[in-house]
C-alpha cells in the first residue's frame, strides 16, 4: 500500500482535466482495432499457409471489428458528423492522426481482402489486400498504445513503455480467440497458439504496468490507479478471465465446447483490460495527488 | 526542426512557419497586485460571448468558476491562509492570496501537437488557438494539456480556450482581461520586456522581505519550453492549482513510438510463430 501522500493543492480540485473519452467507446474501439489488426496478419499467413477457413474468418473478423471500432471512434467525437477532418492533414506529432490514416488504409484493404474472399471476384488483388492489412494491422493494434500515452495523464503517460505492448498480447488473444471458436480441429491449431502466446504477453505486460516496473518517477504512486479501485479490480478480473482462456485452450485441444468457452473468457479478459485501463487513467487525473506529488519530487530533486 | 518537439525555441512562430512574424507577445500575471475582482474572467465572457458558468460559489471561498474550463478561459483562486509567512504581521495573521489564472500559450503546447485536425494552430503572435470550424470534438487536447486548460464544451461538442483575444492582437489592441485589470495584476506586452519587468518586480519583493515571491512559466528551459502566459506567485504553484513542474507530453514521443514499434514486431513475430510447424 502507497502511504497516504502530502501535497499542496488548490482545495483539493484536480490540477488535470478529466479525460472526455468514455466507455464503453473508447475501450471498445481500443478492443476492436486490436482485434481487427491481429485477425488481418492472422488471415494473411493463413492464406500463405493454405488453410482456407481460418483465412476467411480472419478476414471477416478483421473488417467486422474495423468496421465497429470506427463506428465506436466516430460515435466519441464531439461533432461526429466531422469525422473526416481527422484526414484533411497528416501530423506526425499526433498519435491520432497517424491512427486516422491508418484506419483509413486498413479498412479499405480489409474491405477488399473480405470481399473479393466472400465473392471470388480478383483473387489475386484480394490477396494482395490480405496481405497488406497484414502490415498495417499490427500497426493498428499497437498504436493506441501512443495514442493514449501521449498525454498529460499520469498513469497513461508513465505506462507508455508497457501499454503497446499490453494491447499487442491482448489483441493476439482475441483474434486467436475468434479463431479457434470458428475454426475447430488441425486447422485451428495456429490460432489457439495465438491465444495462448498472447495471453502471456498480455499478462506480462498488465504485471509490469500494475507494479509501476521501468517507470522514472514515483513509480508506486504513478501505478496505483492500476492497482486499485474500478481499475484495480477490473484488471484482476481480466487477468483470471485471460488466464483461465489460456489454460483452457491449452488443455481442451479440440473440443469445440472447450474452444468457445475459452474463446469467450480470452475475449472478456480482453475487455476487462481495456476497460480498466480508461478507468486508471480517469483515477490518475481526477486526483491531483498523481500529478503533484511527482512533479515536485522532481523539483526537489533539482 | 532542432527543439521542435521539446526544448527551448527561440523563434515560436517562424517555426510554425510566420515569415517575419511580429514580436512574440505574452500574459504576464503578477498575482501579488491582484485583487480577486473577477473584472477579467467578465471582461473575458464579455469580449468573446462565452456562456456563463453559473452564479453558485463552489463551496471554497469566493470562487464561481473553480478552474479553467470550455467556458472559463481567465479563472481567478482565492487561496485563504493562516499565518502562513514568517515575517510577523501579529496573532493570528492570515492571508489571501488571489490569481488570475489563463491558458499558458505554451512554446511546445501539447495541445496543438496532438490535435489531428490541424483546428489547433499557432498564430503569427506566437499563441494557440482552436479553429472552430474545423475542431471535431476527438477531445484529445483535453487529456494533452499538462496544466488542466482546454476543455470540450459538452453542448456543442467543440473544445475551447483561451485565444489571447486573437482578434484584439490584430488590430494592435491588448486583451480584453488585460485591458479591464485595474491592478495591471494582468499585463500583455512582447514576452520579452514582461520577463524584465517580472524580474525586477521579483527584485523588488525580495528586498521588501517577500522571501515567497517566484516566477512561474518565464523559463525557456523549463518543461514546455516557457509560456507565453507566465505568472509571478506568492506560494508554490500547486497552491493555486498549478502543476509544479509541467513538462510537454511529447518530450517522450520518439521513445513511444519507438515501444509501439517493437510492440508491432511483437505481434507479427508471434502470429508467424503460431503458424510454424506441420498441418
Amino acid at each position: 500500500m502507497v502511504p497516504r501522500a502530502e501535497f499542496g493543492s488548490y482545495y483539493g480540485r484536480p490540477i488535470l482535466k478529466r479525460p472526455r473519452w468514455k466507455a464503453p467507446h473508447m475501450p471498445g474501439y481500443l478492443y476492436f482495432g486490436g482485434l481487427s489488426g491481429a485477425a488481418a496478419t492472422m488471415a494473411a499467413m493463413a492464406d500463405a499457409t493454405g488453410r482456407r477457413r481460418l483465412s476467411l474468418t480472419g478476414r471477416l473478423t478483421a473488417l467486422t471489428a474495423a468496421a465497429a471500432g470506427s463506428a465506436l471512434l466516430i460515435d466519441e467525437l464531439g461533432r461526429p458528423e466531422r469525422f473526416l477532418h481527422m484526414l484533411r492533414v497528416f501530423k506526425p506529432t499526433s498519435p491520432m492522426s497517424v491512427g486516422s490514416w491508418v484506419l483509413a488504409a486498413h479498412g479499405g484493404l480489409t474491405g477488399a481482402a473480405a470481399a473479393s474472399a466472400v465473392t471470388g471476384i480478383a483473387p489475386r488483388l484480394g490477396r494482395a489486400a490480405g496481405a497488406g492489412a497484414a502490415l498495417t494491422g499490427p500497426v493498428l493494434a499497437t498504436y493506441t498504445g501512443v495514442l493514449i500515452a501521449d498525454t498529460a495523464v499520469p498513469a497513461w503517460h508513465e505506462g507508455y513503455r508497457h501499454l503497446p505492448l499490453l494491447f499487442a498480447g491482448s489483441a493476439l488473444a482475441s483474434a486467436g480467440a475468434v479463431g479457434m471458436a470458428a475454426v475447430p480441429g488441425r486447422e485451428g491449431a495456429p490460432a489457439r497458439r495465438m491465444v495462448v502466446l498472447g495471453a502471456g504477453l498480455e499478462l506480462a505486460a498488465a504485471g509490469m504496468l500494475e507494479r509501476g516496473k521501468g517507470m522514472r518517477e514515483e513509480p508506486e504512486l504513478v501505478s496505483e490507479p492500476y492497482r486499485i479501485g474500478r481499475a484495480g479490480a477490473l484488471l484482476r478480473y481480466g487477468r483470471a478471465l485471460t488466464a483461465a482462456g489460456a489454460a483452457g485452450t491449452l488443455v481442451a485441444g479440440r473440443s469445440r465446447t472447450a474452444a468457445v468457452m475459452s474463446a469467450l473468457a480470452v475475449t472478456g479478459g480482453a475487455l476487462c483490460t481495456r476497460f480498466a485501463v480508461l478507468y486508471a487513467g480517469h483515477a490518475s487525473a481526477e486526483d491531483p495527488k498523481y500529478t503533484v506529488v511527482p512533479q515536485r519530487a522532481r523539483v526537489t530533486r533539482a | 526542426m532542432t527543439n521542435s518537439l521539446f526544448g527551448p525555441l527561440h523563434d515560436v512562430a517562424e517555426e510554425a512557419g510566420y515569415a517575419d512574424p511580429p514580436e512574440r507577445a505574452g500574459f504576464f500575471t503578477d498575482t501579488s497586485v491582484c485583487i480577486g475582482c473577477k473584472a477579467c474572467e467578465v471582461a473575458c465572457k464579455e469580449w468573446n460571448a462565452i456562456p456563463e458558468d453559473g452564479y453558485a460559489l463552489t463551496g471554497m471561498s469566493y470562487d464561481n468558476t473553480g478552474a479553467l474550463g470550455a467556458s472559463t478561459w481567465r479563472h481567478v483562486a482565492f487561496i485563504e491562509q493562516s499565518a502562513p509567512r514568517e515575517v510577523d504581521q501579529g496573532d493570528g495573521a492570515s492571508r489571501w492570496l488571489m490569481a488570475s489564472d489563463v491558458c499558458k500559450h505554451c512554446t511546445h503546447a501539447a495541445c496543438l501537437d496532438v490535435c489531428p485536425t490541424g483546428a489547433l494552430f499557432r498564430t503569427e503572435f506566437a499563441t494557440v488557438v482552436v479553429q472552430q470550424d474545423i475542431c471535431n470534438g476527438c477531445a484529445y487536447c483535453v487529456s494533452a494539456c499538462p496544466y488542466g486548460v482546454i476543455d470540450r464544451r459538452e453542448d456543442d461538442g467543440r473544445a475551447w480556450k483561451c485565444t489571447m483575444c486573437y482578434d484584439r492582437l490584430g488590430d494592435g489592441m491588448e486583451p480584453a482581461c488585460a485591458k479591464a485589470c485595474p491592478t495591471d495584476s494582468i499585463q500583455y506586452g512582447p514576452l520579452d520586456e514582461l520577463r524584465e519587468r517580472a524580474r525586477e518586480r521579483l527584485g523588488d519583493l525580495h528586498d521588501q522581505g517577500v522571501t515567497e515571491a517566484r516566477l512561474y512559466g518565464e523559463d525557456e528551459n523549463d518543461g514546455v519550453g516557457g509560456d507565453g502566459a507566465f505568472f509571478l506567485l506568492l506560494d508554490e504553484p500547486e497552491t493555486y492549482g498549478l502543476p509544479p513542474d509541467p513538462v510537454v507530453t511529447t518530450r517522450d514521443l520518439p521513445a513511444m513510438w519507438k515501444w509501439a514499434g517493437g510492440a508491432a514486431a511483437a505481434l507479427a513475430g508471434c502470429v508467424a510463430v503460431s503458424f510454424l510447424g506441420r498441418r
